[in-house]
Formats: C-alpha cells, structure tokens, sequence
C-alpha cells in the first residue's frame, strides 16, 4: 500500500514554511476516501514465510518419491544394470541411522525450548548435538552410497538406480544444508548475535530442521521397509 | 489431524501442560516422551518389516509412517500450539502434492503395473 495517489493528476509545488520539507499538492481524487490499514495477520512473517517454503517443498519432495515408486522396477532382467536398490538395503544399518535422525529432532526442539527460557549455554549445546547427529546421518548415507556403488549400482546403470539417488541424494543436500544452518546459528548464539529475544530465529531453523526429519520418515517407510 | 495420534498424545500433552514454562509447546520432559514415543514407533516399523504379518505389512507401515509423520508435525513443529494459518500452508502444500502425484500415477497406470513397463517397453524393462 502506498500513500500517494496512483490516479492521473497534476501535482503543484507548494511553498514550504520556513524550516518545512517542501511538499506537493496533489488534486483530491476518490482514493482519498478509503483509510489506509496496513496489511497483517498479526503473525510473525518470517515464520510464515518458512511454512509457506516447507509446503512448496513438499511439491518437490513429492515429485522424487512418486517418480522412484513409478520407476523403482525398471530395469533390466538380467545382466550390467540388473541390480536395484532394494536388493542391497541395509535394513539394520538404515533403521539406526534414521534412529539418529529422530532424535536430532528431540535435540533440536530441546534448543528451541532452551533458548526461549533464556539458557544460552544450554540451546548451544543442544545445537551443537543436533548438528552432530546429522553429520552422522550424512556420514551413514555417504557409507551407504559407496557401499552401494562397490556393488555395481552407480548412479547412471538404470533409471531405477538414478531415481534412488536423486531421491536420497535431495534429501541428504537437504541435511547437509541444514547443518550449516545451525552451525552458523550455534556460532551466532555464540558470539551473542543471536539472544532470547530473538528466539524465533532458532525455531525457524528448527522448522526446517523437522521437515528434513518427516521427509525422512516417508522415504524410510515408503522407499526402504514397504516390499 | 487424525484422532489415532490424538488419542495417543493427549495423554502426553494434558499431563505436561501445567509444566509448560514458555508461550507453547510441551515442557522439556514431555518432549523427551514424545522422542520415546517415536522411537517406539520406529522399532515397530522395522519388527513388522522382519516380521511381516502377511497382508497387514504395507497398511501398518503406512500407518505407523503417517502417525510418526503426524506427531513431528504436530508437537516438535508445534502446529498443535500455532496459528491454523501455518498449518494450513503446510497442509495445503502437502494436499497438492499428494493430489497431483496420485493423479500422475493413477495416468502412468502405476496401481496396476508399478514397473509401468507396459507403457514404455523401449526403456530396458
């Protein structure tokens, strides 16, 4: 919204006072009718904003599982290539570092509640421990990747195999990125730039640390346990 | 929200409400036995993946899936607590996607060949 008529109209100087900002005259025209309210939902925008981003990520999210479940059997019968995905998972493996995953979630909602309360040193190390755990995970995946890879499945031996990988793969950017968030976030809180006044930044983080969990927990269930 | 991970929250929520020491949200406590919680989830997932009971598998762990997916959503990401406004950008994101990609799969013939090599027989099927 603006509070300059938007409507044609000649604009005449008027003499400023003496010590005034010189201003401008403009005809009257029917917009000046209407009271300007300043647009809000009385909601914080940042955090509106990270909702709004997390539902379009869903799209994407989505549009990786929906194409590894359409090709996840294509490819060929026999021969180079023949080998998929499923017949390599390591279901033990898997489930211990999705276990960690989880539990970054706890850590994190744990700085979250810490920060609010105003224990700085506390929400540090609960940031620090939710960045450890994801390292962890990535550390997991990147085993998983290699071992995967050691076993003849690259990422261009069949469409199924690069459906997997582009699908773990965007979810493990997604950790990655994540962890650097709350890197710089614990190095924020650290150096006081970040205070309890300011605590939303964190769950912000955290948000968008709880989607990259849930995003987990539809591709552990869909792409690794359901037959 | 569904009313199974209700009734197995509710009880979680009401005993940690007089706890609470901050705007919204669960106490510390509470939060450790939402995590407890989920990770008793997760292990019931990977025994019926061990263990399958036949023709249950896939709608339990899709179940289970759901109620976890359900639970982050709700208490760690606090939409219990928040505006309805943020859980309606979440839910009307996740509705969409939902929609268009079950509508994609049913026009790739995917519930009934999950391969789709009926469609495509020149892709090394």
């Amino acid at each position: 919204m603006t509070d300059t008529p938007t409507t044609a109209g000649t604009a005449a100087a008027v003499e400023p006072a003496e010590g005034d900002e010189p201003q401008i005259a403009y005809p009257r025209t029917e917009w000046d009718d209407y009271e300007i309210v300043p647009p809000t939902t009385s909601l914080s925008n940042e955090k509106l904003t990270m909702w709004t981003f997390l539902g379009s990520d869903c799209l994407l999210f989505g549009a990786l599982i929906s194409t590894y479940l359409l090709l996840r059997n294509r490819q060929p019968l026999s021969g180079e290539g023949s080998l998929k995905a499923a017949d390599l998972f390591d279901i033990p493996f898997t489930s211990v570092s999705s276990f960690v995953l989880l539990m970054s979630s706890l850590t994190m909602v744990l700085a979250v509640s810490a920060i609010a309360r105003g224990e700085m040193e506390r929400c540090k190390l609960w940031l620090l421990t939710t960045a450890a755990q994801g390292a962890v995970f990535i550390a997991g995946q990147v085993y998983e990747f290699t071992s995967f890879y050691r076993e003849g499945l690259g990422y261009t031996v069949s469409i199924s195999s690069s459906a997997f990988y582009t699908l773990t793969g965007f979810h493990g950017v997604h950790v990655s990125l994540g962890i650097i968030m709350l890197v710089t976030l614990w190095a924020m809180v650290n150096r006081g730039i970040i205070g309890p006044e300011r605590a939303e930044t964190v769950e912000i983080i955290g948000l968008y640390w709880h989607f990259v969990d849930i995003v987990w927990i539809v591709i552990f269930a869909v792409v690794y346990l359901i037959p | 929200m569904s009313t199974a991970t209700e009734a197995a929250s509710e009880e979680i929520h009401e005993s940690d409400e007089a706890h609470d020491d901050h705007d919204h949200g669960l106490s510390d406590f509470g939060y450790i036995k939402v995590a407890l919680l989920l990770a008793v989830l997760t292990a019931a997932e990977v025994l019926i993946y061990f263990a399958p009971p036949g023709a249950l598998e896939v709608p339990l762990l899709l179940i289970l899936m759901v109620v976890k997916f359900e639970i982050v959503v709700a208490y760690f990401m606090h939409l219990r607590f928040d505006n309805k406004l943020f859980t309606w950008m979440f839910v009307g994101g996740l509705v969409l996607a939902i929609a268009v990609y079950a509508a994609m799969g049913t026009s790739m013939l995917f519930w009934t060949d999950p391969a789709g090599c009926d469609l495509s027989p020149n892709l090394n099927c």
